[in-house]
């Protein structure tokens, strides 16, 4: 039984992130992760979690649950971690690094307890609702706007192996008949494509995963330079306190919104600003701003006459970023927003709407990390199928690539390939 | 053994799963009759006269590893043998040995006649039936007690042959079919299906232009059927090649109409890997020739056997078409081929010991159960007559697993998933193919005949000394860790990444052999050159097999779950209409065997497995 590991609280941002972990590796796992053995048993131990650099992700709670008596039944940690987007990634990917340990399917873990006769039958009850739930989720996923049919993708590999391996299998099973001798350049060239295909499919996951969990756009502007008045006016709410006096806003407040009908966490930050008189909290709070800022899809950039940006803020631009002219009802500029007089405000959220959107049709259709992961597995097997001279060992690569694809397409038997075979080649006496 | 039920085993059918199914019974010490309608027709080849090949050679390996009798037997009686896939990877070899149909049979018969195994001529009529448990069978001449009974009956059940617009109940050309069984299994409610095979003309080899074909002469250094094989036992002769061409395809295509299997005269399904010459030549309408071996049924027979050309048209349209093809231009023929129709038993009737389900103590093995081939047959009838006598004697059932044998691949494909066509073992069905090779046979399945009495006295002591001595070096080749600058010392390059290797992983690397690393530890160099060749192979797979070390695991876990037998699949919700059909149609009995259901997710996999949770907790 392989481990895995999820994010368990939900996607998106939260104060506390739960990420699970469970199966044979999972005490490894917290021992890669922390440098130190397992916690005693169902205590909160606190915990400095590090990547396989050294680097520091997170301090984290870490509990421990030794099998048979956990959720799952089998070994199982708890890493209850900060809610940043950042910190979950990384804590993710230094679990997918470790050995033995993957990302968990949609119900994996609920799968295991129930296999470990850890689920009473409402929960039985529940589980069918929920995967019910989850295949139709899948399903409009599929033929949704952005999600872009990964499953029509997949079918497409899957059906493009099949055939390579059909060819590999007719010379191995028929090596007495008239099959044609060499197949090797049409398998070469399935193979061939479906990795470049699966190459270009992750590429474009970043920007797919952002389709999922939303797009982070932070607005940036000196202390008082009406970066919270703009958030309420685009928000449509007072969503942020808004007060005339410099540095209100120490911490991050947000607001979930649709623009365009995609996803959008519209992030207020501390104002920037230097000088002698920032205070310790201030400092910090505009030092999360710059962390903050630097993760975020897209800046604002707020151009305020009276409120002039420090000169550390032109570090945070990135290409296609904005700089918005605010306070135009004070100071009337051209393309000035004022949101006072709510002008400018449709165009606003329509230029953001389209640099987002353009982004997301460049999205590939790959989006959780369980599904990267898999198309990674089936990627591997196919670049060592391409170092493969030997037919039964290039079958068994494709063999790898196919099952790996299972998980996105469904099984493919010894039968799919053997009438694929038949359909093909004249074969038998 | 001790037998507890006063009675013994009785087999049904003197064919090859007949044949082992006896033998197998009796060599567990159980009181076994073999009952047949003609006892001088067991061990006949009624297809074509070869054993082996790919897959199929694989079977016949595993069958000698358990203590079967095929593979001696075809070894004897082998007039060519030859390897197939000699250039390709030591999993996907494929021993084929092609036989003197008359030593065959003999050969079998002498080895029945050695054995306890008592045979009676009859016609065996109906089942004997008590409480749901066999206990004997009705014949024309009387009844036979039983505590156990293995159906091998082959295609005689409802059986009838076709050549062209002729049709004649039949169980094989010549010989009467088994109506009444057939028709008594039918009223018994057995889930019956009707398949069709077939079998080309026998030609005279005088009539013959040997001298116009290219000959296909055997290996040189043969490979055996069995492991006990050293040496031919009789001189070997070559096959030869010949091909179709448009001249003969035009006549097919023009009697089309008479062709039994196109007019509409048969209604089961035919193999698609064993299509009539009628089926070759419309379907692959673009190819203007077809390869035919034509092979000697013996060194003594006059008789040729042209394999690729199965056929169901009239007999006189055979004879045009043969002689439009080099070679055959004045051939004549000793026999029409033809089609044959039979009824099989759904194997999903069968438990994964091939005991029915419902009826304690009833095997089937071979074709009854939908497959093709002597190899498939004799691989299931000593499984079946195996389990057979050792649920006489109280004791578990054999079992091999998908990860242990072809023969437990071709057992759980047959009792899980059923058939639509004839079954015929390919290695592609295999999915842990690199571990179940012809060389390990006896590695993966002999331990275990000893352990239940399959195998004993002097072929377990070679396999336990054979053992030894592989265990032996294979140690020593585990205990090595070289350096690659060691490594290089031998004169094996590999990576310079500080990684330190063993024995395996250096024999694996390729051209690398046993001999280089003698001088890193000497006790190498004991090994025989057996030994060291079947170690060759092993280090070849070895990263491999380990890969799927966990599959097999999943596998084992899966199979030991069984699913509700009550669970109604067309109405899960959740599931595509097609997943759904698909399930509803297989009615997997196990975890495992819903999951090899193509198309299928691990999402909805787990779906079922709540509904049937569910369903069970609801009806305790």
């Amino acid at each position: 039984m392989e481990t895995v590991f999820a994010l368990a609280s939900g996607p998106g941002i939260a104060a506390i992130a739960v990420i699970r972990v469970t199966g044979p590796a999972a005490a490894s796992a917290v021992a890669a992760l922390t440098g130190r053995a397992v916690p005693a048993p169902r205590r909160a131990s606190q915990r400095r979690l590090i990547d396989a650099t050294g680097h520091v992700l997170d301090e984290a709670l870490v509990l421990w649950f030794p099998g048979p008596a956990s959720a799952t039944g089998e070994d199982l940690a708890e890493l209850h971690c900060h809610g940043s987007r950042a910190v979950v990634d990384g804590v993710l990917a230094a679990l997918a690094a470790v050995p033995g340990c993957t990302a968990a399917e949609p119900g994996e873990f609920t799968r295991r307890a129930f296999l470990n006769g850890k689920l009473d039958l409402v929960k039985v009850e529940a589980l069918g609702d929920l995967l019910t739930a989850e295949t139709e989720a899948q399903r409009h996923q599929a033929l949704g706007a952005f999600g872009g049919g990964l499953s029509a993708l997949a079918d497409t590999w899957r059906r493009s192996l099949a055939t390579a391996l059909a060819l590999v299998e007719a010379t191995i099973d028929w090596a007495d008949e008239d099959v044609p001798q060499d197949v090797s350049p049409e398998v070469r060239q399935r193979i061939d494509q479906v990795a470049v295909s699966m190459a270009e499919a992750l590429a474009g996951q970043a920007a797919a995963m952002r389709l999922r969990d939303g797009y982070e756009v932070v607005l940036i502007g000196a202390p008082n330079a009406g970066k919270s008045t703009l958030l309420n006016a685009v928000a449509g709410h007072e969503a942020a306190i808004t007060a005339a006096e410099p540095g209100t806003t120490r911490d991050f407040v947000e607001v979930s919104l649709s623009l365009d009908g995609l996803p959008v966490t519209l992030v207020d930050t501390a104002g920037l600003r230097s000088g002698d008189d920032v205070g310790a909290v201030e400092a910090t709070g505009i030092a999360r701003t710059l962390t903050r800022a630097a993760a975020a899809d897209l800046r604002l950039f707020l151009d305020a006459p009276d409120a002039p940006l420090p000169g550390e803020a032109a570090a945070l631009w990135h290409d296609g970023d904005l700089s918005v002219a605010v306070k135009g009802d004070l100071m009337p500029r051209v393309g000035a927003v004022s949101a006072v007089t709510g002008a400018g405000l449709p165009e606003l959220r329509r230029t953001v709407a389209g640099i987002l959107g353009e982004r997301a049709s460049r999205a590939s259709s790959v989006i959780s990390l369980r599904q990267r992961g898999v198309v990674g597995a089936a990627a591997e097997a196919l670049a060592r199928a391409t170092s493969q001279g030997e037919t039964e060992l290039l079958a068994e690569e494709l063999r790898a690539a196919l099952a790996a694809l299972e998980h996105l397409t469904g099984r493919t038997s010894p039968d799919d390939v053997l009438a694929e075979v038949f359909g093909r080649f004249c074969l038998g006496k | 053994m001790k037998q507890q039920h006063g009675e013994g085993v009785v087999v049904v059918g003197g064919g090859h799963a007949g044949l082992e199914a006896a033998l197998a019974s009796a060599r567990l010490g159980v009181p076994t009759t073999l009952v047949t309608l003609r006892p001088d027709r067991i061990g006949e080849m009624s297809c074509n006269p070869a054993v082996g090949g790919l897959g199929k050679g694989h079977l016949v390996r595993e069958v000698d590893a358990l203590g079967g009798a095929l593979g001696s037997i075809a070894d004897a009686a082998g007039i060519q043998f030859r390897l197939l896939n000699r250039r390709k990877g030591p999993a996907v070899r494929g021993p084929r040995a092609q036989c003197d149909r008359a030593l065959f049979r003999s050969k079998a018969q002498a080895l029945l006649a050695g054995s306890p195994v008592q045979v009676i001529a009859a016609e065996v009529i109906d089942l004997a039936v008590e409480g749901g448990r066999v206990v004997g069978v009705e014949t024309d001449a009387g009844r036979i007690d039983a505590a156990a009974v293995v159906l091998t009956t082959g295609t005689f059940l409802g059986g009838v042959v076709h050549i062209g617009h002729q049709r004649h109940a039949a169980g094989r050309m010549g010989e009467a079919a088994a109506s009444r069984l057939s028709a008594r299994l039918r009223e018994a409610a057995f889930a019956m299906g009707r398949l069709k095979t077939g079998t080309p003309a026998r030609l005279r080899r005088g009539s013959i232009d040997f001298t116009a074909l290219q000959p296909q002469p055997g290996d040189d250094d043969p490979v055996f059927l069995s492991f006990a094989t050293r040496a031919p036992a009789t001189s070997q002769v070559p096959c030869h090649i010949t091909h179709t061409n448009p001249a003969t395809h035009d006549v097919i295509r023009a009697h089309l109409r008479d062709s039994a299997m196109y007019s509409g005269g048969i209604s089961g399904p035919g193999p698609r890997y064993c299509p009539s010459i009628e089926d070759k030549v419309t379907r692959f309408a673009e190819r203007e020739a077809h390869q035919i071996f034509l092979e000697p049924e013996g060194l003594t027979t006059d008789l040729i056997y042209p394999n690729g050309v199965s056929t169901s048209l009239p007999a006189d349209v055979q004879v045009a078409f043969l002689r439009t093809i080099r070679g055959l231009e004045a051939v004549e023929i000793a026999q029409p081929g033809y089609a044959i129709e039979y009824d099989y038993v759904d194997p999903r009737t069968l438990g994964p010991s091939l005991q029915h389900r419902e009826i304690a103590g009833l095997y089937l093995a071979g074709q009854i159960n939908g497959t093709t081939g002597y190899e498939e047959a004799a691989a299931q009838g000593l499984f079946a007559g195996a389990n057979a006598a050792l649920a006489v004697c109280d004791a578990p059932p054999l079992q091999v697993g998908r990860a242990d044998g072809y023969i437990g691949v071709m057992i759980d494909d047959l009792v899980s998933q059923g058939v639509t066509e004839p079954y015929r073992m390919f290695t592609s069905r295999a999915e842990f193919r690199l571990r179940l090779r012809i060389d390990n046979a006896d590695q993966r399945l002999t331990a275990l005949a000893i352990h239940r009495g399959l195998v004993t006295g002097r072929a377990a002591e070679a396999f336990e000394a054979k053992m030894a001595r592989l265990d032996t070096v294979r140690e020593g080749l585990r205990a090595l860790s070289l350096s690659p600058k060691q490594a290089a010392a031998l004169g094996i390059a590999v990576n310079d990444d500080g990684q330190r290797r063993d024995g395996m992983a250096l024999l694996a690397l390729p051209d690398v052999t046993l001999a280089q690393l003698t001088p890193a530890a000497p006790d190498l160099a004991t090994a025989d050159a057996g030994t060291a060749e079947l170690l060759q192979i092993e280090a070849r797979y070895d990263t491999y097999v380990a890969r799927q070390d966990a599959d097999i695991a999943r596998l084992s876990a899966d199979d030991a779950l069984p699913l509700n037998p009550d669970l109604a699949f067309h109405a899960l919700a959740g599931l595509s209409a097609e997943l759904r059909d698909k399930l509803a149609a297989v009615r997997p009995h196990t975890v495992g065997a819903a999951r090899r259901i193509e198309g299928m997710t691990p999402a909805a996999l787990l779906l079922v497995m709540a509904a049937s949770e569910r369903r069970t907790r609801k009806s305790a």
